[in-house]
């Protein structure tokens, strides 16, 4: 037997997302495993001894580089004797001071970290992650990339980028060989859109040095981290390689993050046992010890392994916390696909989107899915007013500004004629006016032409072989009459001679100040203080080009007061014999003239008298002076009627068939659902109360049924409404009314 | 009252302008960040309580006196089984002499983990 229920829930995107019961042995377990270490510490002569139960004499790679340079020992044995609830509360009370947590904190060992940790659930995280991040205004990063490595188009999506307000503009290659080229698209393309932003294109780690070194990139977070020594070297770094790495970058003045996550060890093969939270305490701490500023992490690409145990999303917001309280700028994952579902996908991007961090993706794909070359795509160009919404509803900043279409043409044409001129400046293979018009309004990168890839390789090759830097560049952009893009781009290098951005978790806002941990630094503690939404912010977050003027509306549906189709007689009597009222509200035909499904007051009186007639009963029509209410509108008309039954009509349309001897709020039929009804719904009402009136079986009238139609239609309902309510006149007698022909509507 | 921060090359900032560039005054050297200024960056780190950053930047202090390629040539051998324990000591003890004791200290640190481990090129 099989229940349609189940074989309809079966079918939900929901369940096309993979769920497994844990296996630890194998690395299945995401906060828990029964092979976590127990935390420990021993001191001898100013050097680790005993680290989580390993004695120095077995340490691997990663436990040996924590023990020497991350863990302080002058706070270490009173941070592991302190027990781990009492740090974990620590992190929630809002009297003390991030500093101070920031310190007992740095004395922890990684399954130190981890038993704080899992003393918490969700919504202390969250808590914990709004105190505990290091900036004070949380930021985001965007991707930028496309299936063709079209220049004028990831110009055209940098700039847009960037104007939309995203901090870090991302991209990456298909083809390797691509690389300087794109990082060329993207750092042009995001300084003509606003200055400031910082770029990067993820490449292997030698070739994205030497962007660096050209100037062409402005930050790097390809710099992968890895729990155990076995996938170090799989990664074919050690820690002491990738701290180098670290150190040169910051030698050349470009901004470095490392990145690791949950499920990324045991997809190498190498958790040993672990959970997938403990792994990931180990990398972190690892990159502290190696003094990166900050961490990519929140499990990126690996998401669903997480996702499909339990705990999985508790254990990758977990992460994110341990990287704060590690005191590391946190770019905190959302980047790769984590559901089929939506409802699943918002919920998780919910856990850092509230209490915020550095930056909320690590990467928000501002291009089509199919583009995006990260291979992930959580988010898309598509949904970007999702996001918008999102902000304003919760009055949060996201780290994405609303803006109008018309300022995203311009910003996109400004980033893509930059490039060109740029192209032709450095002998590069010309990017054609025809490639520009359609870079611009491009949806994806099937809408612009195809390029000659062989000779944009062989280009973007020789810039980066030869001797061609940023200088080369920026003199382009000047002498093709891009001065505002040069100035942006040569205050990007002269920023990497003053260094500020080094410090954790730095952004440059638009005027190229720094916004950093030094600079910005989160001062939460409690209501009232750290980020809030405000002032400018608040405007710029609220202005969704969407949103309409509600007065605007109201006023293109005034009547002017009179209907002169509907002649005033005088205070209505009550009837004898077979009638039907009309009962209609006070604005009807004349404050308001249409219904809120758009239908003209005079159609819809005529087709309801129609109906009456048919079914053979004589109409009179009424105005209720006294309440906009439907239910009492219909109540009063019953009172005057003839045969005692009586039709209610508001102005929005919604209408009530009523009967005298039954109290205001009964009815034979209500039609609450005024959008859904059209003429003929209305001249069948006018038919069916006629049959009531005569006291014949009246069949009701099934209506066309539309559960959205209030979710689409509230605004407009409450407008309608409060205008009708407008023109009562409580102590106004109901009058009669006559429909005259006033001629052509 | 602070120094002006200077270009590693030695240029002041504000020579640092698209008029300059114009004329051809400028160099990718020109726009290199001095010792000086991570130094100072170190020390800001350091105080306001990022003592593992502030090691870096003390490191990368020491780096911008090396050219590109090699820092590339370095980065290099310390990856696994690039180079052997001699030969990471060996780049230390140049480096000691080119007057960058914490990278030094820090390639003798690797060197001591490789061989321990057995992550060095065999000898």
């Amino acid at each position: 037997m099989r229940s349609k229920r189940f074989e309809r829930i079966a079918q939900r995107p929901i369940n096309k997302d993979t769920f497994v019961r844990p296996w630890p042995e194998v690395g299945l377990s995401a906060a828990h495993s029964p092979f976590d270490p127990a935390p420990s510490l021993a001191i001898r002569d100013g050097a680790i001894v005993e680290m989580d139960g390993v004695a120095s004499g077995d340490f691997d790679l990663v436990e040996r580089f924590i023990a020497l340079h991350a863990i302080d020992l002058g706070t270490a044995e009173r941070a592991m004797a302190t027990p781990s609830r009492e740090i974990a509360k620590m992190i929630v009370d809002v009297n003390v001071p991030r500093r101070q947590v920031l310190d007992v904190i740095g004395g922890c060992t990684p399954a130190k970290l981890v038993d704080v940790i899992n003393q918490m659930n969700m919504l202390e995280m969250m808590m914990g992650m709004a105190k505990m991040r290091a900036r004070r205004t949380p930021a985001n990063q965007a991707h930028v990339t496309n299936r063709k490595e079209h220049p004028a188009l990831l110009a055209a999506d940098a700039a847009e980028a960037a104007l939309r307000g995203f901090a870090e503009v991302e991209t990456t290659v298909a083809v390797a060989r691509y690389a300087p080229f794109n990082a060329l698209a993207v750092l042009v393309g995001a300084q003509a859109g606003r200055g400031g932003v910082l770029t990067q294109c993820a490449v292997e780690e030698a070739t994205n040095l030497r962007l660096g070194f050209k100037g062409l990139t402005s930050y790097s977070e390809t710099l992968s981290v890895y729990a155990t020594e076995r996938a170090f070297v799989d990664g074919d770094d050690t820690p002491w390689s990738k701290a180098f790495l670290n150190a040169a970058y910051a030698s050349r003045g470009v901004k470095t993050r490392f990145t690791s996550g949950a499920g990324a060890p045991a997809l190498m093969g190498h958790a040993e046992g672990r959970s997938m939270l403990y792994l990931e305490a180990r990398s972190l701490l690892a990159t502290r010890a190696a003094g990166s500023q900050g961490s990519q992490n929140g499990s990126i690409s690996c998401i669903a392994l997480p996702e499909s145990l339990p705990e999985g999303l508790r254990a990758v917001t977990a992460e994110n916390l341990i990287a704060m309280l590690l005191g590391l700028e946190v770019a905190s994952g959302n980047d790769a696909l984590a559901s089929h579902s939506e409802i699943r996908k918002a919920a998780k991007l919910m856990l850092q989107f509230i209490p915020g961090t550095d930056f909320i993706t690590s990467g928000y794909g501002t291009i089509p899915r199919p583009d995006n070359m990260f291979g992930g795509g959580n988010f898309d160009v598509s949904e970007l007013d999702d996001w918008h919404v999102l902000q304003r509803d919760m009055r949060i900043d996201g780290g994405i500004t609303p803006v109008t279409e018309e300022r995203v043409l311009a910003a996109r044409m400004r980033g893509a004629k930059a490039l060109q001129a740029v192209f032709a400046r450095l002998g590069f293979p010309p990017i054609t006016d025809a490639e520009i018009e359609a870079a611009v309004t491009a949806y994806g990168s099937e809408d612009v032409p195809d390029r000659d890839r062989v000779a944009d390789i062989d280009a973007a090759q020789r810039l980066q072989h030869g001797p061609m830097t940023v200088l080369e560049v920026i003199a382009a952009l000047d002498a093709g009459g891009y001065g505002d893009v040069a100035a942006n781009v040569l205050e990007m290098q002269r920023q990497r001679v003053i260094g500020d951005y080094l410090q954790p978790s730095a952004i440059f806002d638009e005027r190229f100040r720094v916004r950093s941990a030094l600079t910005d630094p989160n001062d939460y503690s409690g209501p009232g203080t750290g980020h809030r939404v405000d002032g400018e912010r608040w405007a710029q977050l609220q202005a969704l080009p969407q949103a309409w003027e509600p007065r605007e509306w109201l006023a293109s549906l005034d009547g002017g007061g009179s209907a002169p189709w509907l002649e005033e007689l005088g205070t209505a009597q009550p009837g004898k014999g077979m009638e039907v009222i009309v009962a209609v509200g006070p604005a009807y035909g004349r404050a308001l003239t249409r219904t809120i499904g758009g239908l003209d007051h005079r159609d819809v009186l005529d087709a309801i008298v129609a109906g009456l007639k048919e079914g053979g009963v004589a109409a009179r029509v009424v105005r209720i002076w006294h309440t906009s209410d439907c239910a009492f509108i219909g109540h009063a008309g019953a009172q005057l009627s003839g045969s005692g039954v009586a039709i209610g009509l508001q102005s929005k349309g919604t209408t009530v068939i009523h009967r005298r001897d039954l109290v205001p709020l009964e009815n034979l039929e209500l039609f609450a659902q005024a959008p859904n009804l059209d003429i003929e719904a209305y001249r069948r009402i006018g038919y069916n109360a006629a049959l009531h009136a005569r006291g014949e079986p009246a069949p009701p009238i099934a209506v066309r049924s539309d559960n959205t139609a209030r979710l689409r239609l509230i605004v407009q309902t409450m407008l309608l409404h409060r205008r009708e309510t407008g023109e009562v006149e409580r102590e106004r007698e109901p009058t009669e009314m006559r429909m005259v022909d006033a001629g052509p509507r | 009252m602070q120094e002006p921060i200077r270009t590693g090359s030695g240029r002041r900032l504000d020579e640092l302008t698209i008029e300059a560039l114009r004329a051809g005054r400028l160099a990718p050297e020109d726009f290199r960040i001095s010792k000086a200024q991570l130094d100072r960056q170190a020390a800001a780190a350091e105080a306001a309580g990022y003592r593992q950053l502030a090691e870096n930047l003390r490191r990368a202090a020491e780096l911008t006196a090396l050219p590109n390629e090699r820092v590339l040539e370095i980065y290099a051998m310390l990856r696994p089984g690039r180079a052997t324990v001699a030969e990471l000591r060996g780049v230390a003890a140049d480096l000691q002499r080119q007057g960058m004791p914490r990278v030094a200290d820090f390639l003798l640190e690797a060197a001591e983990a490789y061989a321990v481990r057995g992550i060095a090129k065999p000898a």
